[in-house]
């Protein structure tokens, strides 16, 4: 391997994964799933829109997650495939996903931890297999871009950074 | 790894600021925060100490807008230059699409540039990544000041090169940022590359956005 492989996540991949979120939120009342890859960005939101900068969250929720891992093989462990943040009002709660990609789920006093917990690992169990396949499949049918693409985001580059 | 969301019709590249510590990769960063159109850019993240060391990372997304009905983001990080922060800098490198080293020019910052250098190629070889195939660029920071090292000698310790072993790269590549320079050339038998160069002083912003140019054309590249 050169570089780091490329992934695509077509609109049908979308359809799958919030079914599954969707199921998941309505089960537990949680507020907010989100998905992020292990490079720190977003993949994919489903349930009440979050009021931050969503950016900014996945980069430095992949970075928490990271760091943990890494803490974790410290420890003897391999991994520390979940994560909690217990806030006042508001929590988080992390999981691996296939080793790509992280599930975070916000929740609050509307919900219990427990719950959360208990719901979450079929859903896992789905969300694995989706990404599974999505991996999998990878540089057969990835699509690319088109290639007047290139051009033009050579001049947008000159535009915004300065000619 | 770029990731193409044909969902949420979005590409994102991961662009990474490496080097020694104290030589200019957060000035990078925050003089394109203070530059480009507040509509073009999100929130910059630093996660740093009381002393605004970074501890580990800088965040800064660039929106380059919608290209071909893609929404094309950078994502501009910087890794702790600090050498006992290794642990962090190699997170950070993970899906990396293009790197800027961010060279210290000053004389008495020369084995710290070095020592940096091979660090990253270390951690890029630990995450499997080979650094002489993906978009990399270097660039000479602080080269207003009076102890600078001239070019010639930094780009010998710092960016030296490495030799092409395909066969289809065996042709004569001329630099397109200096006259009469090159990228890949023919030495003594040995077909050699190296990284495209840019000076630069980051407080002032001279440089900084020529080598962010640089570096993002040749990612966009990748995609096609």
């Amino acid at each position: 391997m050169t570089g780091a492989s490329s992934w695509s996540f077509r609109e049908d991949d979308s359809t799958r994964i919030h079914g599954i979120l969707r199921g998941f939120l309505g089960e537990t009342n949680a507020r907010t799933a989100l998905i992020v890859d292990r490079t720190g960005q977003l993949v994919a939101t489903v349930g009440e829109a979050p009021a931050f900068d969503p950016t900014a969250f996945a980069s430095l929720t992949a970075a928490d997650f990271s760091a943990n891992d890494q803490l974790a093989r410290m420890l003897g462990e391999a991994e520390f495939g979940a994560l909690f943040h217990q806030g006042e009002r508001e929590s988080m709660y992390l999981a691996d996903v296939a080793r790509r990609v992280i599930l975070v789920v916000l929740f609050d006093n509307r919900t219990t931890l427990g719950l959360v917990k208990l719901r979450v690992k079929p859903a896992l169990g789905q969300l694995t297999q989706v990404f599974t396949e999505m991996f999998n499949r990878d540089g057969t049918s990835a699509p690319g871009v088109e290639s007047a693409f290139l051009g033009e985001a050579e001049d947008e580059i000159d535009k915004l950074f300065g000619a | 790894m770029s990731m193409i969301n044909y969902a949420s019709r979005e590409i994102n590249c991961k662009l990474v600021y490496y080097g020694p510590g104290l030589g200019g990769k957060t000035t990078n960063l925050e003089f394109v925060y203070n530059k480009v159109a507040p509509g073009s850019r999100g929130k910059m993240i630093s996660l740093a100490t009381e002393t605004e060391r970074t501890l580990f990372f800088d965040f800064l997304p660039v929106d380059l807008g919608t290209i071909r009905g893609f929404k094309v983001k950078f994502h501009l990080y910087t890794v702790p230059g600090q050498v006992y922060y290794n642990a962090s800098r190699k997170l950070i490198l993970k899906g990396v699409d293009g790197v800027v080293f961010v060279a210290d020019s000053q004389i008495e910052r020369m084995d710290a540039n070095i020592e940096a250098m091979q660090n990253l190629y270390e951690n890029m070889a630990q995450h499997g990544y080979d650094l002489t195939k993906i978009p990399f660029a270097v660039q000479y920071n602080k080269r207003d000041l009076p102890n600078a090292a001239p070019i010639a000698e930094l780009q010998a310790a710092v960016n030296p090169g490495w030799t092409v072993e395909e066969p289809s790269k065996h042709r004569t590549v001329a630099d397109p940022y200096h006259d009469s320079e090159f990228l890949v050339w023919q030495q003594d038998g040995h077909w050699i590359e190296r990284a495209p160069y840019f000076e630069a002083v980051a407080v002032t912003g001279d440089g900084v956005f020529d080598t962010l140019k640089a570096i993002s054309k040749s990612v966009v590249k990748t995609l096609g």
